[in-house]
């Protein structure tokens, strides 16, 4: 800013020069302090998190903990292949199930429903269902699938912490879909149902392909949310100590790792929670900074 | 080529029959996945429901109001977790609005370089990416022996005050509240962010324009202009700690023995459900599916509150 | 797609003029579910294989009737159509025909150039794959270049984005989009307003090679274009109802482009076509 010492023939009787002893400037400084200092306060967990993640558990690193199967209480070594299978798993059939009833809800909404009591009634329902805790859609998939028993007469299942995770998925694949969707142009639609293009085929080949980016951006945000969840998972997938079985059998994920080795009473055990934590947060921020960095083309 | 034959009309170019098929059958299947929203919703209530009946029908509404969990004798109340769902959720909020609201004015408004918060801005958004559990991992074995002389300091200088009466011994619901602030805190920042960013330039513009400061047109005209959107905003991250489950189960310590003590360990609805219903039988399950009711009905509620909240404050801002 | 109500409405009098391609009777319409008329008793033949022209303050409902006759209104929730639109003799609205049909048998290019975003070639097949055809792709991307003046400047660069086209050249590729389709009328909503006055005068150029070919039905905001490129006129305006409330438009006067512009029988066009409002 300008110097008063240097140039006193501006300082006339009313100074228009900044005057930092006024209250006004004091508070102004205060608060722009105390806004930088929320801001630190906000990023630090990240940092210490990312640190205490990066180097109690990055420190373990090796194809062996990549690989192999976690050690049975009080033994040492062992690895955590299981689990990061597990999660690849669970998470896909998550997907499989999400993306089509999640992108096929969101044309609806963008597509075949401007207005109507119908589509506010989806929209109103999107909302709510994203804001149903984890843990409910887990209570919800045991009621409905493990205690019923329907899958083969198999209790705990992949197939069912798939289910469980698709649920928590689906509002926000919705969201992104209908929202993609309305980020086209009409003169777009307009352009192929002039050509006398059915509404069918104006979304197949028109619209969905020019929204791709920013779906695809939303899809895998959700899917790398669903990967780190552990509340819908603990009683519909369980755990296993061993290798997947089948989808109609208990599996192993990283995050119900991190949760039961974590309470045991073994370094070991510990250690391996600390060690799952980092490929588990290494492979979620790589796809959120994927996401963000393909996303960040998306000007239609 | 193409044939133009004009003999009549609408049977020239008609569409084949399969064409117009797909085109309905699309428009169906997208209506159907639309519906499967409400469907799962409506499943979701009639399951946990179902699931609750007989605890419903045991114990009532002295279910809400009574704070015994005893698998042995059978008998359950599930006040200790309300009650700590209620204060965790709300303590949590009351520290995290002026740091998310502050570190949104601050991603705002041009303190430092675009890139600067920028990358702020990023770090807030992988922040949220963490998971939970994750949180979890770091708080029972960075954060809390880290709080734990804190804690000690504050049982020692204000003991005599009831919410700080017992010795702190590890988990309990304090670090639970903080690291429930770790997890909201990127919902409430990006959304302030997002509220803030839509206040028209001309509005901040007409403030500078009168010879407000900064702060006074942050205060008296921006803030008040995003305010709808914030609140919006507070309410879902309300909503989100409610129903927050991992890390709070792994640092509350799971005790059903009611303590106004924030020292002292407690309970969440979602941290008993995490914690019991796998090992659950019997009235515990339906006991267990009667908490899961009370809590999907206080998400509900806050939820749908804030919806309300922001279509009612937007007509009055817009 | 059932025949049961054929003779029902074939029963009714339809007597367009000999060589009418599409015939207004007594077209109104309005938008929120009737709220808004935009438009107002329409009665209107349009020839063909002619160039008509539709003028008209803005709001008048122009653009409106121009939508209305290829079902383009379709996609406005809550809009509405009285009377009849016939094309060639058959009701547009009546409730077995195709919409999708009738666009591809009427086609329509927009106020933006608004390509796929696809390449070049992409844009010109699409429609004609979508319409069924079987013959030479390559041919066919040719001679509807060629058909839109574009082929010279685009030969080049058919694998490249519809949006790598400067707006003029883009709003080129849309007509011969259209063109490649092979309609029997071509609707264009003032398609040179985005557009500079050099891709304007190509545009015009093109229009007159097309109208050998095509029905052409243009809403213009630009007299001269309309004196220019023309054989009809349609002058639309803007009245306001004594028992409604709001500006409805109508037709005011329809005829010769030669007469409309020399010696227009009202007096509201003489003043419009003479600049003194509008």
């Amino acid at each position: 800013m300008a110097s008063p010492a240097r140039r006193p023939s501006l300082s006339n009787i009313r100074s228009l020069h900044r005057k930092p002893k006024l209250p006004r400037n004091r508070w102004n400084g205060f608060f722009t302090f105390l806004a930088g200092l929320f801001a630190v306060i906000v990023v630090l967990p990240l940092v210490l998190v990312l640190a205490y993640v990066v180097i109690k558990g990055g420190s373990m690193m090796s194809l062996s903990l990549l690989t192999e199967l976690p050690p049975a209480p009080g033994m040492t070594g062992g690895g955590i292949g299981n689990a990061i299978l597990g999660t690849l798993i669970v998470s896909l059939i998550a997907a499989l199930i999400a993306i089509p009833v999640g992108v096929g809800g969101g044309i609806y909404l963008a597509e075949y429903s401007k207005s109507g009591a119908f589509a506010s009634f989806v929209r109103f329902g999107t909302n709510v269902l994203s804001g149903v805790p984890s843990i409910i859609c887990g209570v919800f998939v045991y009621g409905l699938i493990v205690a019923t028993r329907i899958f083969f007469d198999q209790s705990y299942s992949a197939i069912a912490g798939g289910i469980a995770l698709s649920v928590l998925m689906l509002p926000t694949i919705i969201k992104t879909t209908d929202e993609g969707l309305k980020l086209v142009p009409q003169e777009l639609r307009w352009g192929a149902i002039g050509v006398g293009a059915s509404k069918f085929v104006t979304i197949t080949h028109i619209t969905l392909p020019t929204a791709f980016k920013p779906i695809a951006t939303g899809i895998v945000l959700s899917i790398a949310r669903a990967a780190g969840e552990t509340a819908p998972l603990i009683f519909t997938a369980l755990f296993s100590p061993f290798w997947p079985e089948g989808l109609f059998s208990p599996i192993a994920s990283m995050s119900v790792l991190i949760y039961n080795f974590a309470i045991m009473p073994y370094d070991v055990q510990i250690a391996l929670a600390w060690a799952t934590s980092f490929v588990l947060v290494m492979m979620i921020l790589v796809m959120n900074i994927f996401a963000r960095y393909v996303g960040s083309f998306n000007k239609i | 080529m193409i044939q133009t034959t004009k003999t009549d009309l609408f049977r020239l170019r008609r569409r084949p029959l399969s064409e117009k098929l797909a085109d309905q059958s699309f428009r169906v299947l997208a209506t159907c996945l639309a519906s499967l929203v409400g469907l799962i919703l409506v499943a979701i209530l009639i399951t946990v429901l179902l699931g609750s009946r007989s605890a419903m029908s045991a114990y009532g509404l002295g279910f809400l109001t009574t704070s015994n969990w005893n698998p042995v004798t059978n008998e359950y109340g599930a006040f200790t977790a309300i009650y700590g769902t209620i204060v965790t959720s709300i303590l949590s909020l009351l520290i995290a609005v002026p740091l998310g609201v502050g570190t949104a004015i601050f991603l705002t408004e041009n303190f430092i370089p675009v890139k600067g918060r920028q990358i702020i801005g990023l770090m807030v958004e992988l922040l949220a990416a963490i998971p939970s559990v994750v949180l979890g991992l770091w708080a029972i074995f960075v954060m809390e022996p880290f709080l734990r002389p804190v804690l000690n300091g504050l049982h020692a200088s204000l003991g005599w005050l009831p919410f700080f009466s017992t010795q702190p011994e590890g988990p309990g619901m304090a670090p639970a509240i903080l690291i429930l602030v770790v997890m909201i805190l990127p919902i409430i920042t990006a959304i302030a962010r997002d509220s803030l960013l839509q206040v028209p330039v001309e509005l901040r513009q007409a403030a500078y324009g009168i010879g407000a400061s900064r702060w006074g047109a942050i205060f008296q005209v921006i803030l008040p202009a995003a305010i709808s959107g914030i609140t919006g905003g507070v309410m879902l991250a309300l909503g989100r700690a409610m129903g927050e489950t991992m890390a709070v189960t792994m640092i509350i310590g799971n005790s059903n023995n009611f303590s106004l003590s924030l020292l002292a360990p407690g309970n969440t609805i979602a941290s008993m459900l995490a914690n019991q219903f796998g090992e659950a039988d019997g009235n515990q399950v339906s006991s267990l599916m009667y908490a899961a009711f009370v809590l999907m009905l206080l998400t509900l509620i806050i939820n749908v509150l804030a919806q309300w909240i922001v279509r009612r404050l937007s007509l009055r801002y817009t | 797609m059932t025949t049961s109500l054929n003779t029902a409405s074939n029963a009714r009098p339809t007597a367009p003029a000999a060589d009418a391609c599409l015939s207004l009777q007594d077209v109104s319409i309005s938008y929120g579910n009737g709220k808004n008329i935009a438009v107002n008793h329409v009665f209107m033949e349009i020839p063909k294989g002619k160039v008509t022209a539709f003028i008209g303050p803005s709001g008048c409902g122009k653009s409106t009737v121009l939508r209305a006759l290829n079902r383009m209104n379709d996609l406005i929730e809550g809009c509405t159509l009285s009377g009849r639109v016939l094309f060639d003799g058959h009701d547009l609205y009546d409730r077995r025909v195709d919409p999708v049909e009738v666009r591809r048998r009427i086609g329509m290019v927009f106020q933006k150039p608004n390509p796929f975003p696809k390449s070049i070639y992409e844009n010109i097949a699409f429609g004609a794959r979508i319409n069924g055809f079987r013959g030479d792709m390559d041919e066919l991307v040719e001679s509807s270049l060629r058909k839109a003046a574009l082929w010279d400047e685009a030969k080049d660069k058919l694998k490249e984005s519809g949006f790598s086209l400067s707006g003029g050249q883009q709003q080129r590729l849309c007509i011969a989009r259209t063109i490649a389709v092979e309609p029997e009328v071509i609707l264009m909503d003032e398609p040179c307003s985005a557009l500079d006055p050099i891709s304007t005068l190509k545009i015009e150029e093109t229009m007159h090679e097309l109208k050998k070919t095509f029905t052409i039905v243009i809403v213009t905001h630009n007299m001269q274009q309309a004196t220019r490129v023309s054989d009809l006129t349609g002058f639309f305006n803007v009245t306001s109802l004594p028992d409604l409330d709001g500006k409805v438009g109508c037709l005011e006067e329809f005829g010769e482009t030669e007469r409309i512009f020399n010696s227009p029988a009202q007096q509201a066009t003489q003043d419009y076509v003479s600049g003194r409002f509008g």
